[in-house]
């Protein structure tokens, strides 16, 4: 047994609003750059929908995750070590920039310098890429949201596999949930296995997966072999990047900025404590639909004595350990067992899960024309909900039912317990029995997906990075962090080797002209 | 013997060689951020021909240097063994022209693309179409001297090329100079268009070169680093 930790994140999907705050706080921290502008380290999709980039969950078209082969052996999707290789020159499984979308900016300016004239001015799109005119746009980075295009499109969703999906296009049967991605900082990540460069390493301390931006060469063999298409070619300086899971904010004990700034309060971040030596044997399990149990195999009671004396032979610090035991990620993943992976059968083994989203029809229930849970009577049932719990198996547990009704049915049993509870003033215990959930265990489980108190959504144990510092002095006058250089940068617009100013745009230049100056 | 001769052929290689190395290991170390291969893939990729250009280009080009190298640092003693002179100046012009045509086909499209193609156009830069037009015209001159070598199949001009690269490597510069004094105009120009190539190549794209990944092949799948 090699104990390491891992910094997790469940995402309650039942309380997402879909309002993108996540997205648009990340994106002005890490990726308001040329070159990134594209990407989306975290991005919200509405479901059913073909997603961004395109189709992303079709491994079929794709190639991301692994496969298992004959022997029992896993690889990567995209090929053995050979023909990741032979493909080097081109990549055959490439996404095109416009899988994702064609970046593109207005011509605000105008609206400032057009003259005097018979029409009012507007601010028409640009490229970002070739700062040429577009004269349409036709796909962006959300653009199918709220159930945006029609559903022919929509419906090519993955996840519709063994669903009878026509009569989901009729109006009256219509549903849609959101799904906030961002990397999962697996625990068999493709992306590290695909690299040739070796650039892309997990955190031991941590999990979190990150690209060296130094030693990346761009071979762009990762954003093929990364199932979730959350690797992005940074078109200006030919490297890769990716969600860094804001590990200077968690390194500080913080909660990563998409978390931070959660409108809902939907995002929990939590210690997870797991056997390393046995991630190969667990990602190559023969049956798909097993790997969601599995993976919880993985995962180590943090409170059992035999694992806190291993974890510290391991050199797990005791703040680390008793993250764990508070570890909000470890209670809904493992203890309640409302979240579940994405995609577990990429076979990446993800640290980024989602408790499924409820879908009542309430209207229904009260008027008393569908099934209801408990005593209250107002909770409708879980064979009453919009949402087809096969979509949701599809995507949260590689098809296999069981775990979805289970998380499905003790959110509601949580409900018409606290409703008997509050409302009526009585203590309904049948319907947690018949979930298997104590009195203490759906009270905390209220605490903390209904309030979802601060302190309980982020446990996160600070990193200590002052024990890796020898001499502090030396660090003084550092440039921090920096666009890969280091501190070399320069100040200069000529470079000797050709490369572009990261801090600058070329292609469209955003000089704002005033008309007093 | 001129000494524009001597300067060229006998000192130039050992400036641009001096230039290269220096100038990769500055590059390494100061400036690993710029160290990179900078495909344009990701911004165009429809259809098969990028796929095709870019395949044709690199295959035709790794054979066309590593038969420089084989060719050129080749003892007579050694080859003997195996060859004949004739036999091998034959041998390089036929496979060399076979690749060179491949890689020509590859370069045309990949330069049309790079000119043509407005995404990538706005992202090259300068030194990304120099090297590239480079590259064609050194493709060009080495295919040219396949048909001037026809005019001698006995593979002298090909030993006295060799004695000039042997001889280089020996930094023996002045004998090497003068080896290559008398061969026809196209190989000097050949010469040296690609010491001029070696000069420039820390300033260019051409570092990809360098970091060739063969050791994925011996690598396991995952990394992880401890702190």
């Amino acid at each position: 047994m090699k104990i390491r930790a891992q910094v997790g994140m469940v995402l309650n999907l039942d309380k997402c609003i879909g309002c993108h705050t996540c997205s648009i706080t990340c994106k002005n921290v890490w990726t308001s750059r040329e070159g990134m502008e594209y990407a989306w380290f975290n991005n919200v999709e509405t479901k059913p929908g073909i997603g961004y980039p395109k189709e992303w969950e079709n491994q079929d078209k794709w190639k991301g995750g692994w496969v298992r082969k004959a022997n029992g052996k896993i690889q990567p999707k995209i090929g053995g070590k050979f023909r990741v290789l032979a493909n080097i020159f081109a990549n055959p499984d490439l996404p095109e920039i416009d899988d994702y979308y064609e970046p593109f900016d207005f011509d605000y300016q105008h609206l400032h310098t057009a003259k005097e004239s018979e029409h009012q001015p507007t601010a028409r799109p640009r490229s970002v890429l070739s700062g040429k005119r577009m004269e349409k746009i036709e796909w962006g980075p959300n653009w199918e949201e709220i159930l945006g295009t029609e559903f022919a499109k929509r419906s090519k969703d993955k996840n519709f596999e063994n669903v009878q999906k026509e009569i989901y296009g009729q109006y009256e049967n219509t549903f849609m949930m959101y799904l906030p991605r961002l990397c999962e900082h697996c625990l068999n990540p493709t992306c590290v296995a695909s690299c040739p460069s070796g650039a892309i390493y997990k955190r031991e301390e941590d999990g979190i997966v990150l690209i060296d931006q130094e030693k990346c060469r761009g071979w762009r063999m990762c954003i093929s072999g990364c199932p979730y298409k959350k690797i992005y070619y940074n078109w200006k300086t030919g490297k890769s990047e990716k969600c860094i899971f804001c590990y200077p904010r968690i390194e500080a004990g913080m909660p990563t900025v998409c978390s931070e700034t959660c409108v809902g309060r939907i995002r929990y971040l939590g210690v997870l404590l797991y056997d390393a030596d046995r991630i190969a044997e667990v990602a190559s399990t023969k049956s798909e639909t097993d790997l969601y149990e599995k993976q919880l195999e993985i995962f180590l009671d943090p409170f059992d004595p035999e694992v806190i004396k291993q974890a510290k032979k391991d050199g797990i610090a005791d703040s680390v350990l008793k993250a764990a035991q508070e570890s909000p990620v470890y209670k809904m993943a493992v203890d309640w067992k409302l979240a579940l992976p994405l995609h577990p059968e990429y076979r990446t083994l993800p640290m980024v899960w989602y408790v499924p989203s409820l879908s009542p029809i309430q209207s229904a229930a009260e008027a008393g024309h569908i099934g209801t849970v408990g005593k209250s009577g107002v909770i409708p049932d879980v064979e009453s909900l919009r949402i087809p719990v096969k979509y949701l198996a599809n995507m949260l547990t590689a098809g296999d039912e069981k775990p979805v009704i289970l998380a499905l049915k003790r959110l509601l049993a949580m409900r018409a317990y606290k409703r008997s509870q509050q409302v009526e003033g009585v203590e309904d215990l049948e319907v947690l029995e018949d979930v298997s959930l104590t009195k203490k265990q759906v009270e905390e489980m209220y605490r903390y997906l209904a309030i979802a108190n601060y302190e309980d959504r982020y446990v996160i144990p600070t990193g200590h990075r002052e024990l890796n510092i020898p001499e502090a002095y030396e660090e003084r006058n550092g440039c921090g962090f920096s666009f890969g250089n280091g501190c070399s940068s320069g100040s200069n617009d000529v470079n000797m080797f050709g490369a572009k100013k990261i801090t600058k745009r070329d292609i469209i230049k955003t000089v704002q002209i005033w008309e007093n100056d | 013997m001129s000494n524009l001769n001597t300067l060229l052929f006998g000192i130039y290689p050992y400036i641009a060689f001096a230039i290269c190395v220096v100038g990769c290991w500055i590059r390494f170390d100061r400036e690993p951020y710029t160290w990179k291969a900078h495909s344009s893939q990701a911004l165009r990729n429809k259809g098969k021909s990028f796929r095709i250009a870019s395949n044709l280009f690199h295959v035709g080009v790794i054979f066309i240097l590593l038969g420089h190298f084989v060719g050129l640092l080749t003892p007579e003693v050694i080859y003997h063994h195996f060859i004949s002179t004739a036999n091998k100046q034959l041998l390089a012009m036929v496979s060399g022209g076979f690749f060179g045509i491949l890689c020509l086909i590859g370069l045309l499209m990949l330069l049309h693309r790079r000119l043509t193609d407005d995404r990538v156009r706005a992202n090259s830069s300068k030194s990304d179409i120099f090297i590239l037009v480079l590259l064609l015209v050194q493709l060009i001159l080495g295919l040219m001297t396949i048909v001037v070598s026809t005019h001698h199949m006995d593979g002298s001009v090909m030993v006295q090329l060799a004695n000039w690269a042997q001889s280089i490597v020996l930094f023996q510069g002045f004998e090497a100079a003068a080896y290559i004094a008398n061969v026809h105009i196209i190989y000097k120009l050949h010469v040296f268009v690609g010491m001029t190539m070696i000069l420039v190549f820390p300033f260019t794209r051409l570092v990809h070169i360098i970091s060739a990944p063969v050791w994925y092949l011996g690598r396991r799948y995952q990394v992880v680093r401890q702190r």
